[in-house]
């Protein structure tokens, strides 16, 4: 073994982020001190980003398991079936930490990742979505780094060529100092053709393809594994930087290789680069592998076995092929001008042996790597629970006006037209976006099948109300589940199941271990209840920066299957004269709710809770509904509650004033108007389409109450017979399309 | 009946399924067929028009269409042009047309400095080509933009003017070619114009993304182009 670098001791193991029990399990596990090499390698595997030590125990209670399922967590992403032999491929991935040192590099980098998850499988991309944080708009950091964020995923998946259809954009003062990019990414492949990272056969070779190696990204999962703390920017250097130029040649050049029987593995580099690569798919097939590291396609002279292991240089594939067909793989290679290589060759020795030049630089036993370390950390419920638990609302003054009010809440920077985000990413290319951002709270791609001649469809939701999980994290967490499915039957499509980016603090700190429990158990009820399990997923730990949090932000991505895509319905108010009607519950509560926090600065109260019984009847109604083509649109009612959802229908592209009569109310008027709860929709239909509406509702065991009728410049509200409120459209426009421009 | 189209695909290509789609799908019933020409080759082969489709090809290193306008294919659609065949540069695909040479003019990067993606209205104006004769001059349709470079820029733009060589323009919904109404700042909110021949044209908007009602619920009014050709395909007969 070549001593090569600095000696290895306990203190520089934990300037490597190994604690020094964690130091000494590895000394123990290898029954001698590890080289160098070996150190930083064990390090990166041993990193929170890498090796989930702090949540594995939680997220084993996840379900994962279903008819539809076809592969589950442990891969490189999630596939489910979708029937006609075609599956889909998702994930979705944070990349907070480089996002919020490097703007637009570590978004992009972000977008980049998630695409090669899901086309090392054999899918091809065919939408993306972003869920962004951002602190306070006020914040002195949040413009610079909602431009540089924005650009980043706009450039990488505008060139990669794949369409960004959904997503949210959300401000709150606990992400000022840690913002969160998740990307979400979703492939289609043949349901026989999915590929996986094995590295089997002995003797069959290792193919390197994709970018030349250089010195940047090292150690970026141990970056992302720590606090931030003053001196941060200092970490720089850790991201990586993007070139989705060469990822779309490796995406092709890639899918081109599976149409053959050449590969029989396959890996993308992404954090800990060739490290994590070469040990999981070693260690997922019980093999073992031997690198050659004088063969990988360097961008420096002079690189080190350290440096070569953990750099996370981009845009980079690892695979292993059927022994005596690489020149196939290298012909294809070759045609797109990628650089490849043999790096090395499959082993039965259970170790990951690590050369160059004929000398060897690591010898580790894959196992002890990837099945790295494991912690129940102890969890304490936080206090600050105690506090906001409560709401007195008649410390909240009900508002004067309601149309000014209506105003200023489409105007909030959480509420306000999000078009100045997505117009900078491309949400067409591919010709199958269906419903785009914007238009529904879903987004919908077609999936082409000429054979079967069915016009198939995929939506996808994504996003978190974090204040929600802030207040109650088990009820929280369910919450975003049930919102997530509430947006997918809003388009019309029947949930199929999920992924989940699961962002926290610090798991040292039993209090935000305990949101983390909380959270785990409330997304594993809800979607158990639904009966959407989480098939990929990734958990952003450390969100925290001089000992302050985020809120503990649970990001769902949720996808399901359109059987016709001339089913599918958006927000919009299509035609004067349709009926519109509230499909669920009326009201709501301002606990935890959007109006609360923007117009009285107040986050407190307890959200109302999904209870499967009652709102499975609303999302069954809501099915039945788009499935008999009786509706003209749908949009399910969140943040800002009815009014603005209400609003947002008349401010579609056709533009449509809407006269409102609800009942006399006996409780506040605001809470009417912007209360809080799931599963409650609008919709709207034509008078022949009306008692087939009611019909279903009924069927379904759901409340259907008509509110009122589309039409006119203007939005009207009556209520129990008296005129509360009148707005021109124009106004309404202005508030909010006007709003997200002037405070980026 | 000659209707077969050549969809030219460099590396970064992203809109060439999509273009390959409307002639080999959306108007398959018209007779139309097409076939992807990989950027390598020296011959665009026995085709009855050239698609040069939307993207980032070479990653738009350098400046948008630069490396393309030189790869090993161009001399053959040059020759093709030179001919008179039909050859529609769609986005990237207009980049490259000016880059090499066989449309004039550049297009810059956009007016806001971002990429911009949504629908936008043009009118059909300037004299008849393959892709617009069959719409009426002075209609104007929706079709989307999604480019960062689309500003088009050309020093002498009144002798294009004179010459009827703006095909498309910038408008409002009503028709009105306004200021307000040029998503990018291009000189006379011009989107795509015409060569000194005619048969060659390049346009910023995506016509292949206009096609199917389905898609975003955004009209198919860029099908007009497509079928425009496959009629004056037909109409001339053009020798395969």
């Amino acid at each position: 073994m070549i001593q090569h670098g600095p000696t290895v001791d306990a203190n520089l193991a934990k300037e490597h982020g190994l604690a020094s029990d964690e130091y000494k399990t590895l000394c123990d596990g290898l029954g001698r001190a590890p080289s160098y090499t070996e150190l930083g390698v064990v390090s990166v595997m041993w990193s929170e980003h890498c090796s989930y030590k702090s949540s594995r125990v939680h997220l084993k209670t996840l379900p994962s398991d279903g008819p539809q399922v076809i592969e589950g967590p442990g891969e490189n992403a999630g596939v489910v079936d979708i029937g006609d032999g075609q599956a889909v491929v998702f994930k979705m991935e944070s990349h907070n930490h480089p996002s919020f040192l490097e703007p637009y590099q570590g978004a992009a980098t972000g977008v980049g990742g998630i695409c090669r998850d899901v086309f090392t499988m054999g899918a091809r991309p065919i939408a993306l979505a972003d869920c962004l944080r951002f602190g306070n708009t006020g914040h002195e950091r949040t413009s610079y780094l909602l431009h540089g964020v924005v650009a980043g995923v706009g450039d990488y998946g505008n060139c990669f060529g794949v369409p960004n259809v959904t997503g949210d954009v959300v401000f709150d003062d606990s992400y000022n100092g840690n913002i969160l990019v998740n990307a979400f990414c979703l492939g289609l492949a043949k349901s026989d053709r999915i590929f996986r990272g094995y590295a089997s056969g002995v003797g069959n070779p290792i193919l390197y393809v994709g970018a030349k190696t250089g010195r940047d990204g090292i150690h970026g999962a141990t970056m992302a594994s720590a606090e931030f703390a003053e001196g941060s920017e200092e970490k720089r250097p850790a991201v990586q930087v993007g070139d989705p130029f060469m990822e779309k040649l490796l995406l092709e050049a890639c899918l081109e290789l599976m149409e053959s029987d050449a590969l029989v593995g396959i890996q993308d580099m992404g954090a800990a680069g060739l490290t994590s690569c070469s040990v999981e798919m070693a260690a997922r097939a019980g093999s073992g592998v031997e690198l050659h590291l004088e063969s990988v396609p360097m961008r420096e002279e002079g690189m080190t076995p350290y440096e070569l292991m953990l750099s996370e240089s981009q845009e980079r594939m690892l695979m292993v092929v059927t022994k005596g067909k690489e020149q196939e793989a290298l012909d294809t290679f070759s045609k797109w001008d990628l650089d490849a290589a043999v790096v090395g060759h499959v082993t039965d020795s259970g170790k990951v042996i690590v050369k160059m030049h004929g000398e060897v630089y690591a010898d580790l036993p894959a196992s002890l790597l990837a099945e790295g370390l494991k912690y129940d950390r102890p969890q304490e419920r936080p206090s600050y629970l105690d506090e906001v638990i409560s709401l007195d609302l008649d410390t909240i003054a009900e508002p004067d006006d309601i149309g000014e009010t209506l105003l200023d809440m489409l105007a909030a920077p959480n509420l306000c037209d999000k078009s100045w985000v997505f117009q900078q990413y491309d949400h067409m290319v591919r010709h199958g976006t269906v419903v785009r951002p914007g238009q529904a709270s879903s987004g919908v791609v077609r999936v082409v099948e000429p054979e079967s001649g069915r016009k198939k469809g995929v939506a996808i939701a994504a996003g978190c109300n974090a204040r929600h999980v802030y207040l109650d994290p088990y009820e929280g967490s369910r919450l975003a589940v049930a919102s997530a499915y509430a947006d997918l039957v809003a388009v019309g499509a029947k949930p199929l199941a999920t992924t989940d980016c699961l962002n926290f603090g610090n798991p040292e700190k039993p209090g935000t271990m305990w949101q983390f429990a909380e959270s785990v158990r409330g997304l594993g009820d809800a979607c158990r209840l639904l009966n959407t399990p989480i098939v990929s997923g990734n958990v952003s730990l450390y969100n925290e920066t001089d000992g302050v949090a985020i809120k503990p932000t649970p990001m769902i991505g949720m996808v399901g299957l359109i059987d016709d895509i001339d089913e599918v319905v958006t927000a919009s108010f299509k035609e004067e004269g349709h009926h519109i009607a509230v499909l669920g519950a009326l009201g709501g509560t301002l606990s935890g709710s959007e109006f609360l926090k923007h117009c009285h600065g107040q986050e407190r109260g307890v959200p109302i809770p999904f209870e499967m019984e009652r709102h499975s009847k609303v999302f069954a109604a809501m099915l039945e509904m788009t499935k008999a083509r009786v509706l003209a649109s749908a949009e399910d009612i969140s943040d800002g509650g009815l009014l603005c959802c209400i609003a947002e229908c008349c401010l579609g592209a056709q533009n449509l004033g809407a006269q409102l009569s609800l009942p006399a109310v006996e409780g506040r008027l605001d809470e009417l108007c912007f209360g809080e709860g799931p599963a409650r929709f609008v919709v709207s239909y034509s008078k022949e389409n009306a008692a087939a509406v009611a019909r279903a509702a009924a069927g379904c065991g759901a409340s259907l109450l008509e509110v009122g009728v589309v039409g006119g410049r203007e939005l009207r509200l009556n209520i129990g017979g008296e005129l509360s409120m009148k707005l021109p459209l124009a106004a309404m426009a202005g508030a909010f399309g006007g709003a997200f421009e002037a405070f980026s | 009946m000659a209707r077969h189209f050549g969809v030219i695909r460099f590396p970064g290509s992203n809109c060439d399924d999509d273009a390959l789609h409307i002639v080999n799908t959306v108007l398959a019933d018209r007779g139309a067929t097409g076939e992807i020409l990989w950027h390598k080759e020296h011959s665009v082969g026995q085709v009855d028009g050239l698609i040069v489709p939307g993207g980032f090809s070479y990653g738009d290193y350098l400046r948008a269409g630069a490396i393309a306008a030189h790869a090993p294919i161009m001399e053959s659609v040059k020759a093709f042009a030179k001919a008179g065949g039909p050859i529609i540069g769609i986005c990237n695909g207009f980049q490259i047309l000016c880059e090499a040479g066989l449309l004039e003019g550049a297009l810059t990067r956009n007016e806001s400095l971002r990429f911009i993606c949504k629908d936008i209205y043009c009118r059909i104006e300037g004299r008849p080509t393959p892709f617009s004769k069959d719409i009426p001059a002075g209609r104007h349709i929706r079709m989307p933009i999604a480019h960062a470079e689309g500003c088009y820029r050309h020093p002498d733009v009144e002798r294009l003017e004179g010459e009827s060589q703006i095909i498309f323009r910038y408008c409002d919904a009503d028709g009105n070619v306004t200021s307000d109404a040029n998503p990018n700042g291009s000189i006379n909110n011009i989107a795509g114009i015409c060569n000194a021949s005619g048969n060659v044209v390049g346009l910023m908007p995506h016509p292949e993304r206009a096609c199917e009602d389905v898609l975003g619920k955004g009209g198919s009014a860029g099908l007009g182009l497509f079928e425009s050709a496959l009629d004056s395909l037909a109409n001339s007969g053009a020798a395969r």
